[in-house]
């Protein structure tokens, strides 16, 4: 009881309610449609600079970005059943790492990894006190996290709180491509990058590993797993993918500030996977959708949130999941 | 120096509040609620409208509780009927729409609140008289009364509860009710302090969760010396350290727990 948090059953009430989102580790193909359709999907992913004026573009880029930092939230929220409400810290301390380097003439490949290591050194130095206790602890450290670093960065980052204008990634003058069309292959292809890596990370061991523990630690434990340790470092995996995203976050907007990544933030994330639904790929992207344009946390997201966890715990993939069998009237 | 303490500890009363609140949510239903700060936030509000609207101070505030108990024992409706993660989550989307709604409704213009506590060093025994009597009031319910026995055993084994006949839902209402009580006594300690905002309960809440994590969400009495003491430490690191430490202090005091109550908080009830 101790330390398994969801059992899709709770014991209190007798109700049987399905557990949020879908158990991952599962055996399905990357690309579960035909060959030829992940040639058009790629086609179309790589034309879109090419099609679309610049302000939609600016937006396109930044749901690719958010979709890097839900892909990570999403390791330790929808695989691992810990609920983080730091990864906006995590984001912003990524954002920052990029713009003070760039800000210092760094070339701007270099701040990808460093931004990366940073969020993960700092997931490592949060996650593992937290997550050797039980889930809610995670989300209670990692809330007081997200609620710490914004006053932080104002007092201590350069820019203080009027933040930084940086320098954006300027296409190299042979392609011939505007920044800001470059900037968005750019994002895509770390974006691409990031969804491939962490496909195989949930197929393998241990990330069958972190689901299991999910089910039931007890048992997990039993069989050889080692709970803190798995914990720990998917938080600190995760936490590095939402510093990548921090980091693509600064290439494309160009300026950052502190009042970006408050708790706010945080929410909006949390939020936008739970909506998009936990523990898919394809909630990853719902989600980073909601983030881009639904507004910051308010009336309609917090309405949007508790609808779906009482209606649709699965999200809008769990929804579209379940549409033909329910069309077709063999529910279940 | 003396005078920093005692303000600390008018600010630890109302964290100590807060924190018992969070305790009792968890003791008795199993969920940290994210919300309770906007719960007491919103409560806190009400008061003021009422004594905006004419009412006496000493009147409005037994109206306000127990607005705060039926906005509990709602709010325990949309939460505690889900598996453990999707509550939290659902206390998180309940936290965004009722500051939103909060924004809405009173705008964020900031509002002065009747202090009914004389100013000065000797004020801070107000505060810390109501969060005594508030803990001494949760005592004899919990501990001396029927319903606080029903309590207990839903707390104890929610199953066998049912099973003898006991109403686990209304009885995880009134814990929550109960809970709501004190946020709101927490609501109405700091708005005289920091006037009245939507934002108000932000900082509070995340030193509330470090005073109850440090009592593991079960114990009430360690969380009201946690949060008084969190109280102290928040204004003595402001004041004498570095400002911005402030917002580090329940940081510190979450990330220190398990090095310092090792096994003791792994035990926590999920």
């Amino acid at each position: 009881m101790s330390a398994g948090v969801s059992t899709g059953h709770d014991p209190g009430t007798g109700h049987r309610r399905p557990a949020v989102g879908q158990y991952a580790g599962d055996r399905r193909r990357a690309w579960p449609y035909p060959r030829w359709s992940l040639g058009v999907a790629v086609a179309g992913a790589v034309s879109v600079p090419f099609l679309v004026p610049p302000y939609p573009l600016h937006q396109v880029t930044l749901v690719l970005v958010y979709v890097v930092a839900l892909l990570g939230l999403d390791l330790v929220a929808g695989h691992g059943g810990l609920i983080s409400l730091g990864h906006g810290a995590f984001f912003g301390v990524g954002a920052y790492a990029a713009a003070i380097l760039l800000s210092s003439g760094v070339p701007y490949p270099v701040t990808l990894p460093v931004a990366g290591l940073v969020a993960y050194g700092l997931g490592h130095a949060f996650g593992r006190p937290a997550v050797r206790l039980s889930g809610v602890y995670l989300a209670v450290v990692t809330f007081a996290v997200a609620v710490a670093v914004p006053p932080l960065i104002r007092r201590l980052a350069p820019g203080g709180a009027m933040g930084l204008p940086v320098r954006t990634p300027a296409a190299p003058s042979l392609t011939g491509l505007a920044d800001d069309q470059w900037v968005y292959l750019l994002v895509l292809a770390v974006a691409a990058a990031a969804f491939t890596l962490m496909r195989s990370v949930v197929r393998s061991s241990w990330g069958r590993a972190l689901v299991a523990l999910r089910g039931d630690a007890g048992a997990a434990e039993i069989l050889g797993m080692r709970p803190a340790a798995i914990r720990a470092h998917a938080f600190a995996c995760s936490a590095l993918y939402a510093g990548l995203a921090g980091c693509l976050f600064t290439w494309t907007t160009g300026f950052v500030a502190a009042e970006s990544f408050t708790v706010t933030l945080s929410i909006t994330l949390l939020a936008g996977i739970v909506i998009g639904g936990l523990g898919t790929v394809s909630g990853a992207v719902i989600g980073a959708v909601v983030v881009t344009f639904l507004p910051a946390p308010g009336l309609v997201s917090g309405l949007a949130l508790i609808l779906v966890l009482a209606v649709a715990p699965s999200g809008v993939t769990g929804l579209a999941r379940r549409a033909p069998a329910f069309l077709r009237k063999d529910r279940r | 120096m003396i005078g920093q303490v005692f303000h600390g500890l008018g600010t630890g009363a109302v964290y100590a509040a807060l924190a018992l609140a969070l305790v009792l949510v968890h003791r008795f239903t199993g969920v940290v609620n994210f919300a309770q700060g906007e719960l007491a936030m919103v409560s806190a509000y009400v008061a003021w409208q009422l004594v905006d609207a004419g009412l006496s101070y000493w009147l409005a505030l037994p109206l306000t509780m127990a607005a705060a108990f039926a906005a509990g024992a709602l709010a325990q409706r949309l939460v505690t009927r889900r598996a453990a993660d999707a509550a939290l989550i659902m206390t998180i989307g309940l936290y965004v729409l009722v500051h939103a709604l909060a924004d809405q409704i009173w705008t964020s213009a900031l509002r002065a609140f009747p202090n009914p506590f004389p100013a000065g060093p000797l004020g801070v025994a107000g505060p810390l008289a109501v969060v005594g009597a508030v803990l001494a009031l949760l005592y004899l319910v919990i501990r001396h009364s029927g319903a606080g026995l029903t309590l207990r055993a839903v707390a104890a084994d929610p199953r066998a509860a049912r099973l003898s006949g006991v109403r686990v839902g209304r009885v995880h209402a009134l814990g929550w009710g109960l809970a709501a009580v004190a946020g709101a006594v927490s609501g109405v300690l700091v708005a005289p302090v920091v006037f009245l905002e939507p934002g108000m309960m932000g900082g509070a809440l995340v030193a509330a969760l470090a005073a109850a994590a440090a009592g593991g969400f079960a114990d009430p009495v360690t969380a009201v010396a946690g949060g008084l003491l969190i109280g102290v430490a928040e204004t003595l690191a402001g004041t004498y350290l570095w400002a911005d430490l402030r917002v580090l202090v329940p940081l510190a005091v979450l990330l220190a727990l398990p090095v310092v109550r090792g096994g003791g908080l792994a035990r926590v009830r999920t």
